[in-house]
C-alpha cells in the first residue's frame, strides 16, 4: 500500500539546523565544514580536542558533558572540565605504560563511564580505539583482538573471565588488561585496575599531535566470506561526524542527546561518543537495557531533546501501544532518528501516533563513519524511504557489470546504492587487507553492498543486501563468522546461515546444518549445537533456530548456495539453478 | 499445578531458548539478562514459549514482571491460579 507523506510544519523551538534542505545541499562545502572545528593549537586534528578540549578552552568546561544513568539508579555527571581531565589521566596512564601511538587500544564493556574517558583518552594519547561489542562471545573477541594487533584492553572483570582469559595465553602480544571494576588482591594474574591507573596518573597531557589522516578508529564488521574486516577511520572522521550530527540529528549545544546505540559498534561511537561532544551538547548515557517503559521514563525525567535508536527496539515499543507512551510528558523530545536497518512505514507512522512526532530513519555503514543518506528536521518524510543525501554526499544506484558500473537514473530501477569517495569519515582501508579494500571500488564510486531505488525526487528506498550479509537487530552479521563456529561443534559436517525475516529484529539469523556420519538429528543434539554456538558467539550473534539438512545445496565448486535456501525457507522464486551441483535433502 | 512445577518449566524454557546456560544454578531473584547473558530477543521468545506452553496470557506491559525466574514463577503462578 501507498503510505501518506508526513509534512513538517514549522517547529516550536526554532528552525532545525538544515531549515532548507536544498539551500543546504548548495551552499555545502567540506572546508567550511572544516573550519566548524577549531584544531590542535600546534596544528594537526585530534578527536578527543575537537570533542572536549577546545569547549573548555572557550570557557564552556563547566556545561555537562555526560550524564550517566546506572543500573541501580546512581546517577553520575561529569562536566567538559571533568571529562577534559580524566581524560588526560587516561592518555597519561597508557604514556606510562608506555603503550606508543598508533597502537591499538580495545574496549569491552557495557555503558560505563570509564569507556568513555578511555575512548577520548586513546584518542588524545594517539592510539588506535577499537571498541567490541560487549555481548560478542569469546571467539569473535579473540578474532578481532588478533586481526586488530591489540595491545591494551579496557575491560572488567567478568568479562575478562568469560571472554578474554579462555584465550589470554595465545596472545601474547596484548600486553596490559586494564579492569574498570577491581582492585588490589581481587584483581586476576596479569591485568591491572584502571582505578588505581587512573589515580596515579596526571592531570595535565599535550595531546599527541595527530594529523588528519592518522588512524584513529578501528571498526570491525563482518564479511560474507572469510575472516571479520578492520575498517580503519582516521581523525579527519570528526569532521563528518560534527557536521552530520548538526544537520542530520539536528544536535545543538542545549541539547540532551540520547544515542541508545552500544558503544561496541558504529553508531555508539560516531553518535553515542564523538558528535553529540563536538557539538557541545550533553551527552546521556543509560547502563540499562531495553525496556519501553523504562526509556519513556528516562526521556521524560532527563528532558531528552534529541533520540536516535533503532527498529528492533521501536517494533518492540510498538508491540506495547502508544497508550504506554502517553503516560509520559515527552515535551521536550525535539528530534527522534532511527538506524541499523530500514525502519517500515508503520512504524514511522506509529511514532507519528504515538509521540506526536515520527522517526526519521538514516542510512550508513561500518565503512561510511557517518550518517550518508537521511530524512531531515526539515523535510517532508516519505515513510519507509531512508531520506535523501547528507550535504556534501553524492549518492547513486548503479548496477555493475563486468568491470565497469553504470549510474541507473531511472527513478525506481533497482541497483546497488554507491557513493562517491572523498568525505572525511570515509574508511580508509580493512586492516592488511588491500584487496578486499580495493574490491570495494569500481568506476570512481565505493559501493554499498546495499541494494536500492531512487525515487524521481531523490528520495532513496532500501530493498535489500546484495550479498548474503545478515541484517539483525541492527547489527550486520556475517554468515561465515556463524558457519565458522557451527562447524567446530563435533557432530557438524556443514553450515549454512541466512536471515529469515522477523517481525522485530527485521531478520534473524537462521542455520541449516548437515550431521557428520553417525549422529542424530534430534531435539538434544539441536540444543547442543545451538549452546556451542552462543558460547562461542554471544547472543547477538549467534543463530536463533537451526534446522537439520542431509545435505546442503551446493554449486560445482562446492560453494554451499545460501541463496537457495533462504529462497525456499520463504518460498520464493528459486532463480538461477545452472550451478546447482548437489541439491539440498 | 504447583510453584516447583512452575518454575522447573521456567528453567526448561530458558534452557531451550538458551541452551549454553543454567539457568537453574543462578540466584533466582537476578535479573536472567544479566545472570546467563540473554538479549532481549531472547526474553521474548522466553516469553512467548512460556505462554504456548502454559496457555497464558501475557500482556506486553507485564514483561518486565518476569525478568527474574523468581519473578516469572510468582506471576505465572498467579495467572494459573486466577
Amino acid at each position: 500500500m501507498a503510505w501518506p507523506t508526513l509534512h513538517k510544519q514549522a517547529q516550536s523551538g526554532g528552525d532545525p539546523n538544515l531549515a532548507s534542505y536544498d539551500e543546504a545541499c548548495a551552499s555545502f562545502s567540506w572546508d567550511n565544514a572544516r573550519a566548524e572545528l577549531d584544531g590542535l593549537p600546534g596544528g594537526g586534528l585530534n578527536i578527543a580536542f575537537e570533542a572536549v578540549d577546545r569547549h573548555v578552552r572557550r570557557g564552556h568546561g563547566d556545561r555537562l558533558a555526560l550524564r550517566w544513568l546506572g543500573k541501580d539508579g546512581t546517577v553520575r555527571d561529569f562536566s567538559y572540565r571533568d571529562l577534559m581531565l580524566l581524560s588526560n589521566r587516561f592518555a597519561n596512564a597508557l604514556r606510562d605504560l608506555g603503550v606508543a601511538k598508533g597502537e591499538r587500544v580495545f574496549l569491552l564493556a557495557g555503558r560505563i563511564p570509564e569507556l568513555y574517558v578511555a575512548a577520548l583518552g586513546t584518542w588524545k594519547a594517539g592510539c588506535v580505539l577499537s571498541p567490541l561489542f560487549s555481548a560478542f562471545g569469546p571467539e569473535p573477541v579473540r578474532m578481532r583482538m588478533a586481526l586488530g594487533d591489540a595491545r591494551v584492553l579496557v575491560t572488567t572483570e567478568a568479562l575478562y573471565r568469560k571472554k578474554v582469559l579462555p584465550w589470554r595465553d595465545q596472545m601474547p602480544q596484548l600486553r596490559h588488561v586494564l579492569l574498570a571494576d577491581a582492585e588490589g588482591d581481587a584483581l586476576p594474574v596479569r591485568t591491572l585496575s584502571l582505578d588505581h591507573a587512573l589515580r596515579q596518573a596526571g592531570n595535565d597531557f599535550a595531546i599527541v599531535p595527530t594529523a588528519a589522516g592518522d588512524m584513529a578508529l578501528l571498526h570491525f564488521t563482518s564479511g560474507t566470506t572469510g575472516r571479520p574486516k578492520g575498517a580503519v577511520h582516521v581523525h579527519e572522521a570528526v569532521v563528518a561526524h560534527h557536521v552530520t550530527g548538526r544537520l542530520a540529528l539536528d544536535i545543538r549545544p542545549d541539547d540532551r542527546v540520547w544515542c541508545t546505540a552500544d558503544p561496541g559498534w558504529v553508531t555508539g561511537t560516531s553518535y553515542g561518543i564523538i558528535a553529540p561532544l563536538t557539538n557541545g551538547a550533553t551527552l546521556l548515557v543509560d547502563e540499562q537495557e531495553f525496556d519501553a517503559e523504562h526509556w519513556y521514563r528516562v526521556l521524560q525525567d532527563q528532558c531528552v531533546t534529541v533520540w536516535y535508536t533503532a527498529p528492533t527496539a521501536i517494533r518492540l515499543m510498538m508491540k506495547l501501544g502508544a497508550d504506554a507512551v502517553w503516560k509520559y510528558d515527552l515535551r521536550h523530545l525535539r528530534f527522534m532518528a532511527s538506524v541499523g536497518e530500514p525502519l517500515n512505514p508503520e512504524a514511522v507512522m506509529w511514532s507519528q501516533e504515538a509521540f506526536g512526532r515520527p522517526f526519521h530513519d538514516n542510512w550508513w555503514q561500518t565503512e561510511t563513519g557517518g550518517i550518508m543518506i537521511a530524512n531531515f528536521a526539515a523535510m517532508d518524510i516519505r515513510p519507509g524511504s531512508m531520506g535523501r543525501p547528507v550535504p556534501g554526499i553524492e549518492a547513486a544506484i548503479v548496477s555493475r557489470g563486468a568491470g565497469d558500473v553504470t549510474p541507473l537514473d531511472t527513478p525506481m530501477a533497482v541497483g546497488e546504492l554507491a557513493l562517491r569517495p572523498g568525505w572525511p569519515s570515509m574508511f580508509r582501508g580493512y586492516l592488511n587487507e588491500d584487496e578486499r579494500y580495493q574490491k570495494c571500488f569500481a568506476g570512481g564510486w565505493y559501493l554499498t553492498g546495499d541494494l536500492a531505488m531512487r525515487d524521481a525526487d531523490g528520495y532513496f528506498w532500501f530493498v535489500g543486501r546484495a550479498d548474503d550479509m545478515i541484517k539483525s537487530a541492527g547489527h550486520l552479521i556475517g554468515p561465515f563468522e556463524v558457519e565458522s563456529a557451527l562447524m567446530e561443534h563435533p557432530a557438524v559436517a556443514e553450515a549454512a546461515v541466512i536471515g529469515k525475516p522477523d517481525a522485530i529484529m527485521g531478520e534473524a539469523v537462521k542455520a541449516f546444518v548437515a550431521l557428520k556420519p553417525g549422529f542424530s538429528a534430534d531435539e538434544p543434539l539441536r540444543k547442543d549445537i545451538l549452546g556451542h554456538a552462543r558460547k562461542r558467539l554471544g547472543a547477538a550473534v549467534a543463530p536463533r533456530e537451526i534446522d537439520f539438512r542431509a545435505n546442503l545445496p551446493k554449486t560445482r565448486s562446492g560453494k554451499i548456495m545460501r541463496r537457495l535456501l533462504k529462497a525456499r525457507e520463504l518460498g520464493l522464486p528459486e532463480g538461477d539453478l545452472s550451478t546447482l551441483e548437489s541439491d539440498e535433502k | 499445578m504447583s510453584k516447583d512445577d512452575i518454575r522447573r518449566i521456567v528453567i526448561e524454557e530458558i534452557a531451550n531458548i538458551a541452551p549454553d546456560t543454567e539457568p537453574g544454578a543462578i540466584d533466582p531473584g537476578s535479573d536472567i539478562r544479566e545472570a546467563l547473558d540473554l538479549d532481549s530477543m531472547d526474553v521474548l521468545n522466553i516469553i512467548i514459549a512460556l505462554h504456548t506452553r502454559l496457555r497464558v496470557d501475557i500482556p506486553e506491559a507485564d514483561y518486565p514482571l518476569l525478568l527474574t525466574i523468581a519473578g516469572a514463577t510468582d506471576y505465572l503462578a498467579a495467572k494459573l491460579a486466577g
